[in-house]
C-alpha cells in the first residue's frame, strides 16, 4: 500500500476512535452538571409533579448508561434523534446551525487566510522595515482585544453611527447570497482581525527561517527578483508549519466563534450549543459536539497530509 | 399658541412625539400635564391605527431549546409567541381589570365556587376549525391533568371539575376563589384545538398571526390570519427575534433592524433615550428582586435575626444604583401599587442602623459569617447589590458574607434550596395569585418557607371574600403580616424598560408583563 494511502487510513480509524472517546466524555461531563433538563425547563414554575411528569416524558428516568447505549446505537444508523427539550429532529436543526456556521466560517477563511499569507510574504519582502512593523503592530493590536469589544465598537460605529453594515448578523433561506453578505459582513471583518495576526506571523517566521538556506542564496545569485525567491522557493518548502497555523485557525472559525455570534446573533452552532448545554439537553449536546470534534481532528488530519505531500522527504520516506 | 397646539396634536398623532415629548412642549406652551396627557391621548387616538407594515421585536429570553407548545413557555420569547398565535379566555388590562377575550361575558355562582365563561362565537383556528367550548376544557385539562408538565399546573390545582355545556365553559373550584377570572389569563393557557392533546407545538391557536417561520432561539415569523376574530392587530407580519446581549438588542434598535426591544439595562437607558428615533418606556410593575431567607432554617428561623437584615438594607441606595431610578422602594412584602387591592397605608421600611443593631444584639447570633449567595442570574446587578447590602449590614455590625454561584443551575441547585440568596419574582395579576404561589404554607415555591397557620387561613378567607374593601382590608393584614415576621427582603420593585422606535404608535404600558404584557403586536401600529 502506498505509505500515504495508509497514513490516512491510520489516520481515519483513529479519528473514529477519538470520537468516541469524546462522545463518552461529554455525556460523562453533561450528565455531571447539576440539575437536568426537566429542571432547567421548568426553571422557576417547576413543581414536584410536573418535574416528575417531565422526566417521564423525557425519558429521564432511565439510568444514565442505557441512555447512551441508545444514542451511540441511534448515532450508528445515522440517526441522531431528536432534542428531548423541543422535540424537534437534531439532524435538521443543526444541520441549519451548521450550514450557517460554515458560511461564515468560509467568507472568514476566503478574507483571513489570502490576506495573512500575502501580509507574511510582504512582511519578509520588506523585513524590519517600516511595512513589516505596520503590519505586524496593526495584526498583533488587532488579535490582542478581546473579539467582543472589536465587534461592538465595529457595531457601533459602522452600524448604528454610519448606517453602513448591518447590527444584527440574521440570515435565513429566504435571503439572496448579496444579502446574506451584507448581513455577514460585520462578523467576517471581526474574524478575519482576529485571526491574521497568528497566520501572518507564523507565515512570516517560517519563511525567514527558510531564507537563511543555501538554496535560497543561489536563487538570488541566480538573479531572481526577491519576491519571486520567496514565492517560488522559500514559500513551498515553509508550507508546512503554516498549513498548520493555517488549520487550527480554521478550526477556530467553526468551533469557537461563539462570542462573535453573540454579539452579532448569528444564528451558529455556538449558541445552539451554549443552549442546549444550558438546558441540559443532552442528545443535542453530543451531537454538536461530536460534530465539533470531528471537524476538528479532520482538519488536523488534512494539515499533516498536506505537510506531508508537500515536503519531498516526507513523500518518500525510505 | 393654538397653531402650535395643533402642530403637536398633529406629530403626536402621526407618531412622531413620544408622550413624555408632547407633554415637556406643551408645558412650556402653559399647558397642565393632566390636560396635555388627555390631549396626546386623544391626538393619537383621532388619528387611528393604520394598517399594514412588518413589525420587528428583538426579545431577550430565546433559546435553541424554545418549543412552541405553551405549556413549556418559560422565558420572554415564548411568551411573546404565545401571545401571537394563541388567545386566552380573557386577559388583563393596564389597569389590573379583568378584560373577555374568548370569553363573552363571565357569570359566577354567588359562592364564588363555580364560574361560567361564555364563549364568543364563530372562532375559527389557524387550521380552520371552529372553536368549541369542548377546546377550552381540553385545554385547561392538559395544564392541569396528572400528566401536565405545563408551567401553569400550580395555579390550576384548586379546581375540581370543568365542563362544557353549548357554549359555556363552566368551572367548579374546590374552595371559593373571587380571582378565578385572573387565574384563567395566564399565558400559559393559549386555547388549543381539541386542548393540544394532538399536537401541543404546532402554535395552532386563534390568535392574530399565523405562525410561517420557527427557527427556535433565531426568530419566529408571523404573518397576519385572515380568519382573526378580533379587530385589533394592525400588522401584515410580526417578526420575533432572540437577542439575548442587551448591547446587540440595542444595536438593533439604534440602526433600526427592530422596532422594539425589551430589557434595556438601566445603565444605557437614559443614554438610549436621547437617541432621536427611540423612545424608553418604563413601566411599574408587579416585579420585584429579593433575598429571601428561609424562615425555618438556623439561623434565619430567629424572627430579631430576619428583623436585623431588614434593618441593613438600604433600599433606596439599592434603587438608586441597582436599577438607576428605574423602579421603587420595596417594603419586604411582594406587592406594591401595580396590584388591584393594595394598601397604601402600610408603613414603609426604612433603612435603620440603629434599629438593625438593635435587633442583631436580640437575635443573639453567635457572630459567624451569614452566607449569602447570590448569581448575576439571579436578577440584573444581583452581585452588585449583595455587595451594597454586606456593606450596609457590616456598618450594623451584622458579618454578611457572599457566596457567588454559577448562574448556570442557578434555579435548580441555589434558589429553594440553599436558606440565603438573591432572586426575583415576575410578579403575578393579583395578589392572591402571588401569595398563593409563594407564602401559603403547603405552596411549592414557598420560597421563604413562610408557614403561618392564621396568614393561611386569611389568604382562604380573603379568595372567597366578594366584597372589595373586606378583602383589601383582610391583604393588608396579609401584607404586614409577611412584611414583619416572613423570609422576605424586599428591597426594590423593577420597572419593564423598554426601547420603542418612534415609528411606532399606540404605546399603552402593561404591568403585567413586558412589552404591554404581550399586547404590543396587537395594539400598536406605525404611524
Amino acid at each position: 500500500m502506498h505509505p500515504i494511502i495508509k497514513l490516512v487510513v491510520q489516520r481515519l480509524s483513529l479519528g473514529i476512535l477519538l470520537l468516541f472517546a469524546a462522545s463518552a466524555m461529554i455525556f460523562g461531563l453533561t450528565e455531571a452538571l447539576p440539575g437536568d433538563a426537566a429542571q432547567a425547563v421548568l426553571g422557576q414554575t417547576a413543581t414536584p409533579e410536573s418535574l416528575a411528569n417531565l422526566r417521564e416524558e423525557m425519558g429521564l428516568n432511565e439510568p444514565a448508561i442505557s441512555r447512551y447505549f441508545d444514542w451511540l446505537g441511534g448515532i450508528m444508523t445515522g440517526d441522531l434523534g431528536s432534542s428531548i427539550v423541543n422535540r424537534l429532529d437534531i439532524a435538521e436543526s443543526v444541520g441549519k446551525r451548521l450550514g450557517n456556521t460554515l458560511f461564515l466560517a468560509f467568507w472568514a477563511a476566503v478574507v483571513s487566510v489570502p490576506l495573512a499569507i500575502f501580509l507574511g510574504l510582504l512582511a519578509v519582502r520588506y523585513r524590519d522595515r517600516w511595512p513589516d512593523k505596520l503590519i505586524s503592530a496593526i495584526t498583533l493590536t488587532t488579535i490582542s482585544i478581546p473579539e467582543f469589544l472589536i465587534g461592538y465598537v465595529l457595531v457601533y460605529f459602522l452600524a448604528v453611527k454610519m448606517g453602513w453594515g448591518t447590527a444584527l448578523a440574521m440570515v435565513n433561506d429566504s435571503m439572496s447570497l448579496g444579502q446574506k453578505l451584507n448581513a455577514i459582513a460585520l462578523p467576517v471583518l471581526v474574524l478575519t482581525l482576529v485571526v491574521l495576526a497568528h497566520m501572518m506571523r507564523m507565515t512570516r517566521a517560517a519563511i525567514l527561517n527558510v531564507m537563511q538556506s543555501a538554496y535560497i542564496e543561489t536563487a538570488e545569485l541566480k538573479g531572481l527578483s526577491v519576491f519571486n525567491v520567496i514565492a517560488k522557493h522559500a514559500f513551498p518548502n515553509a508550507v508546512s508549519p503554516i498549513v498548520n497555523v493555517v488549520m487550527l485557525n480554521l478550526a477556530y472559525l467553526v468551533v469557537g466563534v461563539v462570542v462573535v455570534e453573540v454579539v452579532f446573533v448569528y444564528p451558529g452552532m455556538g449558541q445552539f450549543l451554549v443552549d442546549a448545554v444550558t438546558k441540559r439537553d443532552v442528545p443535542v449536546v453530543l451531537a454538536c459536539g461530536v460534530i465539533f470534534a470531528a471537524i476538528y481532528i479532520g482538519l488536523n488530519m488534512l494539515a499533516d497530509i498536506i505537510s506531508i505531500l508537500a515536503n519531498p522527504r516526507l513523500r518518500h520516506p525510505k | 399658541m393654538t397653531n402650535e397646539l395643533d402642530y403637536l396634536k398633529r406629530r403626536a398623532g402621526q407618531g412622531k412625539l413620544s408622550r413624555r415629548e408632547f407633554l415637556g412642549k406643551t408645558s412650556a406652551l402653559g399647558v397642565s400635564a393632566a390636560a396635555a396627557g388627555t390631549m396626546f391621548a386623544t391626538a393619537v387616538h383621532a388619528e387611528g391605527p393604520k394598517k399594514g407594515g412588518d413589525f420587528k421585536i428583538g426579545s431577550v429570553g430565546g433559546e435553541s431549546t424554545n418549543s412552541l407548545d405553551p405549556a413549556a413557555a418559560a422565558s420572554q420569547v415564548p411568551y411573546h409567541n404565545n401571545y401571537q398565535w394563541g388567545d386566552t379566555l380573557v386577559g388583563v388590562d393596564g389597569s389590573g381589570a379583568v378584560t373577555n377575550i374568548l370569553a363573552e361575558s363571565i357569570e359566577s355562582s354567588a359562592d364564588a365556587k363555580t364560574w361560567m365563561f361564555n364563549i364568543r362565537k364563530d372562532v375559527e383556528f389557524h387550521n380552520g376549525k371552529t372553536l368549541t367550548a369542548e377546546d377550552v376544557v381540553k385545554t385547561m385539562e392538559r395544564h392541569s391533568n396528572e400528566d401536565s408538565k405545563s408551567g401553569a399546573l400550580g395555579i390550576m390545582k384548586g379546581i375540581e371539575s370543568m365542563k362544557a355545556e353549548g357554549d359555556v365553559f363552566s368551572v367548579t373550584l374546590k374552595d371559593a376563589n373571587a380571582d378565578l377570572p385572573y387565574l384563567m389569563a395566564d399565558y400559559h393557557l393559549m386555547i388549543q384545538p381539541n386542548g393540544g392533546m394532538d399536537a401541543p407545538d404546532t402554535g395552532v391557536g386563534t390568535g392574530p398571526y399565523k405562525m410561517e417561520v420557527n427557527e427556535p432561539g433565531v426568530r419566529h415569523v408571523y404573518s397576519k390570519f385572515d380568519g382573526y376574530w378580533g379587530s385589533d392587530a394592525h400588522f401584515d407580519s410580526v417578526e420575533i427575534i432572540a437577542i439575548n446581549d442587551s448591547t446587540a438588542r440595542t444595536a438593533a434598535l439604534q440602526s433600526g433592524q427592530v422596532h422594539a426591544v425589551n430589557r434595556v439595562e438601566p445603565k444605557v437607558a437614559g443614554l438610549l433615550d436621547r437617541a432621536p428615533n427611540i423612545n424608553v418606556m418604563s413601566t411599574a410593575g408587579p416585579g420585584h428582586y429579593v433575598f429571601i431567607m428561609h424562615a425555618d432554617t438556623a439561623p434565619f428561623d430567629n424572627n430579631e435575626l430576619r428583623l436585623a437584615l431588614k434593618h441593613a438594607i438600604n433600599r433606596e441606595e439599592m434603587v438608586d444604583k441597582i436599577l438607576r431610578g428605574y423602579g421603587s422602594v420595596g417594603n419586604d412584602m411582594p406587592i406594591n401599587a401595580a396590584y388591584p387591592l393594595f394598601d397604601t397605608g402600610i408603613e414603609q421600611r426604612a433603612f435603620d442602623l440603629a434599629k438593625a443593631a438593635e435587633h442583631y444584639k436580640a437575635s443573639g447570633h453567635d457572630g459567624s459569617p451569614i452566607i449569602l449567595r447570590v448569581a448575576d442570574g439571579a436578577f440584573p446587578g444581583a452581585v452588585d447589590a449583595a455587595a451594597l447590602f454586606q456593606q450596609t449590614a457590616a456598618a450594623a455590625g451584622i458579618p454578611l458574607e457572599i457566596k457567588r454561584e454559577p448562574n448556570d443551575g442557578y434555579w435548580s441547585e441555589v434558589w429553594n434550596k440553599q436558606p440565603f440568596c438573591a432572586s426575583y419574582w415576575g410578579g403575578r395579576p393579583v395578589q392572591d395569585q402571588m401569595y398563593s404561589t409563594a407564602y401559603l404554607s403547603t405552596a411549592d415555591w414557598n420560597d421563604t418557607r413562610f408557614k403561618n397557620a392564621e396568614f393561611d387561613a386569611l389568604l382562604i378567607q380573603a379568595r372567597a371574600e366578594l366584597d372589595g374593601d373586606k378583602r383589601k382590608a383582610l391583604y393588608s393584614q396579609m401584607g404586614t403580616m409577611v412584611r414583619d415576621e416572613g423570609g422576605l427582603i424586599c428591597p426594590m420593585f423593577n420597572d419593564f424598560v423598554e426601547g420603542v422606535s418612534t415609528s411606532v404608535a399606540g404605546w399603552n404600558g402593561n404591568p403585567n408583563g413586558d412589552l404591554m404584557g404581550g399586547q404590543m403586536t396587537r395594539q400598536c401600529w406605525f404611524a
